[in-house]
């Protein structure tokens, strides 16, 4: 693998690959002494464009554990201004020699952009890209979701069967984009609950079921309830009237969390915001997997990093 | 004197041509002491016109010029170009509007015909100076906002009814403002996987079924730019069914490319409106061929590399369309047997000048008529590269292609602008312009 | 290319059994036993030889695997590898007596990587080495403590021990 720049693009067994070593990963995790020296003289650069501590410092400390050095190059407000930012940025890195960049943009498609073009040679982790994807949260919570089912022998194993339900702003979402291809190519089954205006007026060729009412959702009793986060900027562009309508709609509150299975996992990408589209109840509820998916996600990018990094350069 | 022999006339026939002092002229007796093009083998097209070129200067010369776009037009087999008005300062006032066609004259590959902008500055609130371009020494004839839709509509029913005053027409770029707001792609299920916002069909659609119900209402003269959609074709159809006064055109681009280009990411795919999808591209074919719409033009928009060499959303909307239009035409037209080349000659040549009220190109080849024409040789093909481009920009979706078709010679009023697939030397041609200018002016006196 | 038995099953069988007295022998101060086997091979010959010590002494022996794939100095220069399963008794390894086994000991270097690993999981009051074959080449300053048979080999010849529990077969062979 040289690049990572969506879930569409990974097969079943690779796909399955990447979570079977994200175990292996996960294991270092329970060390007293969490470092592997697998990536001594790597260089791995953290470029973002966009702010999001979390998933850099997710991606820092995966790296950092495979004792790679982890330069974070953050772009946004510096001297790169709009336009010119991805060409120069990218044969910048490529003069100081990185051998993987992880690269998050508010543009759609800037990782793949990097990947083709001539400008850096190195290994272009998507970790966002605008509304497109965002592959290592999907797999994150693929990962999540196998180890609440399998535990322990989760290795080798998909998802077939499992049902799940996404609610929110589809629209926008590149966590739901990532999810949907990935979760498909696991074998699980995805059904996405939104207000219309947040869903894409096109789904052809989208492997789900969608449906505007998420009671309805809930009373089909799905084995996974992944809420999608309600940005700001969407309140005020008439997507939905107002935050308590929607909230009433679409949001995972104390009732509707009572309709389900004690088992049911319930999912946030995070950060949340609590009384929108999830209660308080709900995030902190025994079924919600969220400070799981934090530390899966250490796992599944220190896999994904010793994939692309580790062994000889294909041709 | 030039005498071109055994060139195919569109109609299919054979003839040979023979011109002096810019116009043609009997053949008959004529061959000694000419330059003799031997043309066997080769279409001969009239000069074509494109109604829709950005030059870019003034203002944005690092993109393009009025000599580099000509250089470009002359190549791809154009001997008339109308300049958009979205240049820097905007072409709204007399002064910039003779500014752009003398140097036009000057360079002389191509009749350069500005266009006027609708309102002043683009900004679609005042009307502009349309009265006092039309009345300058460039005779404006076309006026439009390209890049922006006058969208407020009173704006645009006054806008149409004051054009009839001297035969103008207003070009309308067909985009709802408010439906396109940050729109990247063709809104449909590649926009949708790809997380880029959606251009709807309908925002242009609905424009357009607007301005033919306003053109009707005030009996005026409408040509809508760049129909890219299915819905659209249906729109202007019912509008000249209902004897609207209505005229439409379509780019190269539109005819061949869809939007499934854009999973590539490559931003030389971005333009607006957008690639659409394969059924729209069916359409618009049909639509070209029946009648329905009237032309095809360029919408050439070149842009400086580094627009381009970045992410989707960041890159500037547009493609260079000059040098391949006829080859594309030839490929999605002519090679599917949808047109011939009379149809060809119609639709990039007579019709366009005859919407843009530009004289000289209703009766092409015929003795006295100013000659302006073009030799293409459809019967080679070639992997279109960057040597192909004479413009500045490098904005081409065709680069890597194989196309069909190739510009052999271009004639411009008389005197030669590409020989033998070269463009001729830009002092050459710049002193020949001057000649017929001044053999004009001495034959008017 | 032409192959050769060097072991058959019953010649497997008596050398592994032989490495697990030598241990049991050689543990003098009673210490508790982890046998580390290295992936993917010598993890099944940990288990039998965890099996045999179990059989023959009254001491806590446990069994576990070792993989070493995140340590070794040589992923650069090869395709990318899944790893494999480290798995570490409940008991853990510090203060214990720690045998590393490995099917074929060649250069060394995998035994420098899995002296890293071990590193990285505790602090054993020994380790020692067992293998099932020593072929000879060492490019580091490694010696087996237990050693079922020693094969002196050149460069350019294979060894493959196939086992029954991953192969379907028992026996070792050299191609040349």
């Amino acid at each position: 693998m040289k690049h990572l720049l969506s879930t569409k693009d990974l097969d079943r067994d690779t796909a399955v690959g990447i979570l079977d070593v994200a175990e292996d990963m996960a294991d270092v995790a329970t060390r007293e002494m969490k470092k592997l020296p697998t990536l001594r003289g790597k260089t791995v650069i953290n470029l973002f464009f966009e702010d999001s501590t979390r998933t850099r410092t997710s991606f820092e400390v995966a790296a950092k554990r495979l004792s790679a050095d982890l330069i974070n190059f953050t772009a946004k407000g510096s001297s790169v201004s709009k336009g010119e930012g991805l060409k120069d940025t990218a044969q910048t890195l490529a003069a100081m020699g990185a051998d993987a960049v992880v690269v998050r943009h508010s543009a759609s498609g800037a990782a793949q952009v990097l990947a083709e073009s001539k400008w850096i040679d190195a290994s272009i982790l998507n970790a966002g890209d605008g509304t497109h994807e965002h592959p290592t949260q999907a797999l994150l919570d693929a990962f999540t979701m196998r180890k609440r089912l399998h535990g322990e022998a989760s290795r080798g194993r998909d998802l077939a069967g499992l049902r799940v339900t996404i609610v929110g702003d589809i629209l926008h979402s590149r966590v739901a984009r990532s999810n949907v291809w990935l979760l498909n190519t696991l074998g699980a089954s995805v059904n996405l609950v939104a207000p219309a205006t947040l869903l894409p007026s096109n789904t052809t060729g989208w492997p789900v079921t969608i449906g505007y009412d998420l009671d309805e959702s809930i009373d089909a009793d799905p084995d996974v309830v992944m809420m999608l986060r309600i940005q700001a900027e969407r309140m005020h562009a008439a997507f939905f009237p107002n935050p308590r309508e929607y909230s009433r709609q679409w949001g995972l509150d104390d009732e509707r969390l009572s309709r389900l299975r004690p088992d049911t996992m319930v999912m946030h990408p995070g950060p949340m915001v609590r009384g929108l589209e999830i209660s308080a109840g709900a995030a902190d509820s025994s079924r919600s997997t969220v400070l799981e998916q934090v530390a899966n996600g250490v796992s599944v990018r220190m896999a994904v990093l010793y994939l692309l990094l580790a062994g000889a350069a294909e041709s | 004197m030039i005498v071109i022999t055994g060139a195919t006339l569109p109609d299919g026939t054979s003839s040979d041509l023979a011109i002096e002092g810019g116009r043609f002229v009997d053949v008959a007796g004529k061959g000694a002491g000419s330059r003799v093009i031997d043309a066997t083998g080769l279409v001969v097209l009239p000069g074509l016109v494109d109604l829709h070129t950005h030059l870019r200067e003034p203002g944005f010369e690092q993109s393009e010029t009025v000599l580099t776009g000509s250089r470009a037009a002359a190549a791809g087999g154009f001997t008339a170009v109308h300049a958009m008005a979205n240049t820097s300062p905007v072409a709204d006032t007399a002064g910039v509007v003779e500014q752009v066609q003398s140097l036009g004259d000057q360079h002389g590959y191509v009749t350069v015909r500005p266009v006027g902008a609708v309102t002043v500055g683009l900004g679609g609130e005042r009307l502009s100076e349309i009265g006092a371009m039309a009345g300058s020494r460039a005779r404006v004839r076309v006026f439009s906002d390209d890049g922006k839709c006058v969208s407020d509509a009173l704006l645009m029913r006054r806008a149409l009814e004051y054009v009839k005053t001297f035969g103008g027409v207003i070009a309308q770029h067909s985009q709802e403002p408010r439906l396109t707001e940050d729109a990247q792609m063709n809104e449909g299920a590649v926009s949708a996987e790809l997380g880029l916002a959606g251009w709807p069909a309908v925002a242009e659609e609905s424009i357009i079924a607007r301005d033919v119900l306003l053109a009707q209402h005030v009996g005026a003269r409408l040509h809508v730019c760049h129909v890219s959609t299915a819905g659209s074709v249906d729109v202007v159809r019912w509008a000249k069914a209902r004897g609207i006064h209505v005229t439409a055109e379509v780019t190269p681009h539109h005819l061949l490319l869809t939007d499934e280009l854009a999973r590539s990411y490559d931003s030389r795919y971005k333009v607006n409106p957008p690639l659409r999808r394969d059924e729209d591209v069916q359409a618009l074919r049909v639509a070209l061929a029946d009648g329905t719409i009237d032309i095809v033009a360029t919408d050439h928009a070149p842009h400086p590399a580094e627009s381009k060499q970045c992410a989707w959303d960041e890159a500037s909307f547009g493609m260079v369309g000059l040098e391949s239009a006829l080859s594309i035409v030839q490929l999605a037209m002519v090679d599917t047997g949808l047109i011939g080349w009379a149809d060809v000659a119609s639709i990039l040549s007579r019709k366009p000048a005859e919407i843009g009220r530009l004289a000289g190109y209703d009766a092409a080849f015929v003795p006295g008529s100013p000659a302006n024409l073009t030799l293409y040789d459809a019967t080679v093909s070639h992997v279109f590269g960057l040597e192909d481009l004479r413009g500045k920009g490098t904005n081409s979706p065709y680069l890597g292609r194989e196309l069909p078709g190739r510009v052999i010679a271009t004639i411009h009023n008389g005197y030669p602008t590409v020989l033998e697939g070269e463009l001729v030397d830009a002092a050459e041609v710049a002193l020949a312009a001057q000649a017929a200018r001044s053999s004009r002016e001495m034959s008017q006196a | 290319m032409t192959a050769r038995t060097v072991l058959q099953p019953a010649d497997i069988t008596r050398a592994l059994t032989r490495i697990s007295h030598e241990i049991l022998e050689s543990n003098r101060e009673w210490l508790d036993t982890v046998v580390l086997g290295i992936p993917t091979r010598g993890v099944v010959l940990a288990q039998r030889i965890g099996a045999t010590m179990v059989s023959a002494a009254d001491l806590p022996i446990a069994v576990g695997s070792l993989d070493v794939t995140m340590y070794r100095d040589d992923l650069a220069r090869n395709p990318t590898r899944a790893p494999g399963r480290t798995a570490v008794p409940a008991g853990g390894i510090d203060g214990k007596l720690v045998i590393l086994v490995d099917d074929v000991l060649y250069s060394g270097r995998t035994i420098r990587a899995a002296l890293d690993a071990l590193s990285a999981i505790g602090r054993p009051r020994y380790v020692r080495l067992a293998t099932l074959v020593d072929r000879g080449h060492r490019e580091l300053p490694i010696r087996p403590d237990f050693v079922g048979k020693n094969l002196p080999t050149t460069e350019g010849e294979r060894i493959n021990v196939r086992l029954l529990e991953i192969d379907g077969v028992e026996e070792v062979t050299i191609e040349s």
